[in-house]
């Protein structure tokens, strides 16, 4: 028997997108924890933009707004199984 | 004159009344060092994501205000002095951070305003004990 790759469907593949350019936002609230938590992992690591889709400008303003959501403790920087 | 906000964290074992007293006092330094307060906010006990001098809650204050730079480091000092204050954030605001505050504060992004106001009373007298 040989081994074949499954056939990938492109179809099913969307592009990502960022979401701050497509709706227009332009500024990133770290106040708001229940948004950022959108883009942290379960252990409360800030997710790359190859996972989140978000440009690079904005990849920027969610790193700085997660970093200040954590120092007034609105964010944990450990976590567990936050999701 | 720029924007700024701040937010600072106030100890858990003061009574509500101390709370807005210290609250009182910072904005006086502000606006007795020519700054112009916009807006005050307390959000009231709060459960943080992880302790701070092994408190689990704190009185969660934001305050807006315009002022020139040298005020920051006076608020600061104050902050610093003041050992109720466990914690405190102050950031200057652009345009964007501007519009965004005015339209908050007009209450459009009020989704969840009532459920986190919801303070179980019991944590906060475990926080005291």
């Amino acid at each position: 028997m040989t081994l074949v790759n499954e056939p990938i469907k492109r179809a099913e593949m969307k592009p990502k997108y960022c979401r701050f350019k497509k709706n227009g936002i332009r500024y990133i609230d770290y106040k708001d924890p229940d948004f950022l938590m959108k883009f942290v992992n379960e252990q409360g690591k800030i997710l790359p933009s190859r996972l989140s889709g978000n440009s690079w400008k904005y990849q920027k303003k969610v790193a700085q707004a997660i970093k200040r959501a954590r120092h007034i403790a609105l964010l944990p920087y450990l976590g567990d199984a936050l999701k | 004159m720029n924007n700024y906000e701040t937010v600072f964290i106030l100890n858990p074992v003061l009574s509500e009344d101390q709370a807005k007293d210290a609250v009182d006092k910072f904005v006086k330094v502000l606006s007795g060092n020519k700054a112009n307060v916009i807006n005050v906010e307390q959000w009231g006990l709060k459960k943080m994501a992880y302790p701070i001098q092994k408190k689990s809650t704190g009185f969660y204050n934001l305050v807006e205000f315009t002022a020139p730079p040298e005020t920051i480091a006076t608020l600061e000092t104050e902050f610093r002095r003041d050992e109720s204050v466990m914690r405190f954030l102050t950031i200057s605001l652009d345009k964007f951070a501007v519009a965004y505050n005015t339209r908050r504060r007009k209450g459009e992004f009020n989704r969840n305003k009532d459920k986190k106001a919801a303070q179980p009373k019991r944590e906060r007298e475990e926080a005291r004990a």
